[in-house]
């Protein structure tokens, strides 16, 4: 597994989330940050919601499952699911191998996009990692 | 995500700077801070399937038991036949209620002529001493001691773990794919160091939890309880009614009736995971369950009504909500190739 980082263009729930938000703000990128993963260990199975799906800042869209637990993904902004990492279906370890490249979760069409002002900075979920 | 629960007043094993050392992830278990993984739980769980790994088991308790009413007591105890064990030998037992159901189960092993050591679990470790103590009271001719402070345990588990532990003691060994090592607490990190240079991997209680699993072993407190007998939990091959053990009594009728649940294994037949507390359609519920890494699929064992008892059913297990499909299968669901 790679070293702990924390890349400076995302931004991060405290639920150990992280998005990704395009830069007109319609769409985002969504997954679980490398303390999330290293934390669960070997991620062996992700539940994904179906396209279409609403989820809600906050709230429960998915789990994941590692050999030793299982663990809700929160959502960090609102909106519609347009599209799942189906890659994760044959291989979910890579959200250990890569958490915020190919190993991402989710894309969604943000419908509050003014919900970001809530998330932190790279510098402010280290931070709170401490 | 993830609870932190905090390491205050959690008791630690004479092995727990090596832990920290070799980067195991500690965790609270049981009231002692132990390793849940050091590279990861696959890398683990397939050393000791294909090679060798090493646990630190000393959380677990021990009782020892001696003078001329110590057999006496002990078959009093304990489920088994006590008096089967060799000097040297052990032999795996259960400590029930009055009811049938089981207190803890322990492993017993027969030091000399009237000596045994008892090795209990952790979390049940004061309550069978305690058992100990009071049944004790009627045979004085039995000393009971509590000896969990004088023992270090490290397991060491796998095809060759009889290799490794013959070349870091310098001395042959019989028997099977395992090895427990009791030792004095102070000996512990050179018996650990041994063995680590001979080849053992360093494994936490996560693999040792999927072991366990796809082996069909019991784990007290998700697969054994107060509230289930020998029977019902597949273990009347490890009773002995005739030496009037307490709760034999209804272990006998348990076996002569039969029970309404029994314990069994099942594989999913699709993804997710069914972890324990998950409910069976049609009645039951999952006592053990985890992702199965030499399989790569969800399995475990499961208490579900006699009907369903039969291999090759098919269940549906609630997984929060989800219905997740499995197949009922015998216990053990992983068998050593031979």
């Amino acid at each position: 597994m790679n070293d702990a980082n924390y890349p400076e263009d995302l931004l991060y729930h405290a639920e150990h989330d992280w998005v990704r938000i395009d830069p007109d703000g319609e769409f985002a990128t969504m997954g679980i940050t490398w303390y999330a993963q290293d934390s669960l260990g070997e991620v062996v199975f992700f539940d994904a919601p179906e396209v279409g799906t609403m989820i809600a800042a906050d709230d429960s869209y998915a789990e994941i499952e590692s050999v030793k637990a299982v663990s809700e993904v929160i959502a960090p902004m609102s909106g519609e699911v347009i599209e799942v990492n189906s890659a994760l279906e044959s291989d979910a370890g890579v959200v250990n191998d890569d958490p915020y490249g190919e190993g991402w979760l989710v894309k969604v069409r943000l419908t509050a996009v003014e919900e970001k002002s809530g998330l932190m900075d790279s510098a402010a979920y280290e931070a709170l990692l401490g | 995500m993830l609870a932190v629960v905090s390491a205050d007043s959690l008791r630690t094993t004479a092995l727990h700077s090596r832990h920290a050392s070799l980067g195991g992830r500690l965790v609270p278990f049981a009231g002692w801070e132990m390793p849940v993984q050091y590279q990861g739980v696959m890398e683990e769980h397939r050393a000791v399937r294909t090679a060798c790994g090493v646990f630190d088991v000393s959380h677990m308790g021990q009782v020892s038991v001696s003078g001329p009413q110590a057999l006496e007591l002990l078959q009093r105890l304990t489920s088994n036949d006590v008096s089967k064990i060799p000097v040297g030998g052990a032999q795996y037992g259960l400590l029930c209620t009055e009811d049938g159901g089981v207190l803890d189960d322990l492993f017993t092993y027969r030091l000399g002529e009237d000596s045994y050591l008892t090795v209990t679990n952790a979390s049940n470790h004061a309550t069978d001493f305690e058992q100990f103590l009071s049944v004790g009271e009627g045979f004085p001719g039995a000393t009971v001691f509590d000896c969990a402070d004088d023992y270090a345990m490290i397991a060491v588990q796998g095809p060759s773990a009889r290799g490794i532990v013959a070349a870091a003691a310098d001395e042959e060994l019989p028997g099977e794919d395992g090895v427990e090592i009791l030792c004095d607490p102070s000996d512990a990190v050179t018996v650990w160091d041994a063995l680590i240079e001979a080849g053992a991997v360093p494994c936490g209680l996560g693999s040792r939890d999927t072991l366990r699993i796809e082996a069909g072993y019991h784990l007290y407190g998700n697969d054994l309880s107060v509230d289930r007998n020998p029977i019902e939990a597949g273990l009347g091959w490890a009773c002995r009614e005739e030496t009037g053990f307490i709760g034999c009594e209804v272990v006998a009728e348990a076996r002569e009736s039969g029970t309404s649940e029994r314990l069994v294994g099942f594989q999913l037949t699709g993804p997710g995971v069914a972890r324990s507390e998950c409910s069976i359609v049609g009645g039951g519920t999952v006592s053990s369950g985890t992702f199965s890494p030499t399989f790569e699929v969800g399995l475990g064992m499961a208490y579900v009504p006699a009907a369903l008892a039969v291999a090759g059913t098919a269940i549906e297990i609630d997984v929060r909500g989800k219905l997740r499909s499995a197949e009922v299968r015998d216990r053990p669901i992983y068998r050593k190739a031979d």
